[in-house]
C-alpha cells in the first residue's frame, strides 16, 4: 500500500502555514476572551462605549491586541 | 506540548471545548498545513485570500466546536468548513465569466491526496521524536544531509541510514494501522 518513495511524497505534500498565521489562530482564544471584556465594559459604561466606538483600533491596541481588519470589524459588531 | 501532539482529534477537542488554550494551539498546529493546502492546492486561492480563508477557517472552527455532533469528525468537519469558505472566496471574486466550479476541476482528486497527506502527518506525530525529528527536517523542511546531521550532531553518512530506518518505521506504522490513522488515546 505504501512504499518509500509515496511516504516521502505524502510528507512533503503540505507546506508549513506562516507562523505567523498560525500565532493568530492559536492566540483566538485570548483575543475572543480580550473582546469580551471590552464588551462587557461598553455594556456597563456608556462612556467608555463611544470612546472604543470612536477608536476601535486604539481600544484593540489598549487590550493588547493587533488591530487586524477583521478584529476591528469584530469589536464594532460586538459593541 | 509534547503531550498533547499525542491525543486524539476527539480529545483534544474536548479539551478545547473545555477552554484549554495549549489544546487549542496544538488543534491550530495540527490542521494548520492541511487547511492552507486546500485553499492553496485544491482551489488555487492567492495567498492573501489563502490567509483570509485561513484565519476564518479557524475562527469559526473555535466558535462552533460546540455544534460537533461527534468530536471524532472534526478532521472532515473542517475539511468541508475549507472547502465551503474557499468557494464562497472565489464566488465573491469571481468574473462573470468564471465558473467557480469548472475552474476548479479536478479538486476532489487533490482533496483525496491531501486527506491522505495528513494521516501520513499523523502517523509521523506518533513516532518516537528521534524518527519524527530527523523525518520532519529532511522530507518537510527539505534540510541537507549536512545540514541534519549537524543539527543533530551526527556524521552526514549515518543520516541516510537513519531516514531510511525511520521511514520502515512509518511504513510499518501505515500498513498496521491501516491509515487514517488513529492516535493512541491519552
Amino acid at each position: 500500500m505504501y512504499d518509500e518513495e509515496r511516504i516521502g511524497e505524502l510528507l512533503r505534500a503540505m507546506a508549513p502555514a506562516p507562523e505567523a498565521w498560525v500565532q493568530t489562530a492559536a492566540r483566538l482564544p485570548a483575543t475572543r476572551r480580550a473582546i469580551d471584556q471590552i464588551a462587557a465594559l461598553a455594556e456597563v459604561d456608556a462612556g467608555f462605549r463611544d470612546d472604543a466606538l470612536r477608536d476601535i483600533e486604539g481600544a484593540l491596541e489598549r487590550a493588547g491586541l493587533e488591530p487586524s481588519p477583521a478584529l476591528v470589524e469584530h469589536l464594532r459588531d460586538r459593541l | 506540548m509534547a503531550a498533547l501532539s499525542s491525543i486524539t482529534d476527539a480529545g483534544l477537542v474536548a479539551r478545547c471545548r473545555s477552554g484549554d488554550d495549549d489544546a487549542w494551539e496544538e488543534l491550530v498546529r495540527r490542521f494548520s498545513r492541511y487547511v492552507l493546502a486546500i485553499a492553496q492546492q485544491a482551489y488555487r486561492l492567492s495567498p492573501a485570500d489563502a490567509e483570509d480563508v485561513f484565519q476564518d477557517v479557524f475562527a469559526k472552527t473555535y466558535e462552533r466546536l460546540g455544534d460537533l455532533r461527534s468530536d471524532d469528525a472534526v478532521r472532515p468537519w473542517i475539511a468541508q468548513l475549507t472547502r465551503r469558505l474557499c468557494i464562497d472566496r472565489i464566488r465573491a471574486g469571481a468574473r462573470e465569466t468564471v465558473d467557480p466550479d469548472a475552474a476548479h476541476a479536478g479538486v476532489d482528486d487533490t482533496l483525496d491526496e491531501l486527506d491522505e497527506a495528513l494521516s501520513v502527518q499523523e502517523a509521523l506525530e506518533s513516532m518516537s521524536e528521534p524518527c519524527r525529528d530527523i523525518l520532519d527536517r529532511f522530507f518537510r523542511r527539505d534540510e541537507s544531509y549536512a545540514a541534519i546531521g549537524a543539527a543533530l550532531g551526527l556524521p552526514s553518512g549515518t543520516i541516510a541510514s537513519r531516514i531510511s530506518r525511520c521511514l520502515g518505521k512509518l511504513r510499518d506504522l501505515l500498513m498496521e494501522e491501516n491509515a487514517p490513522l488513529t492516535r493512541h488515546e491519552e
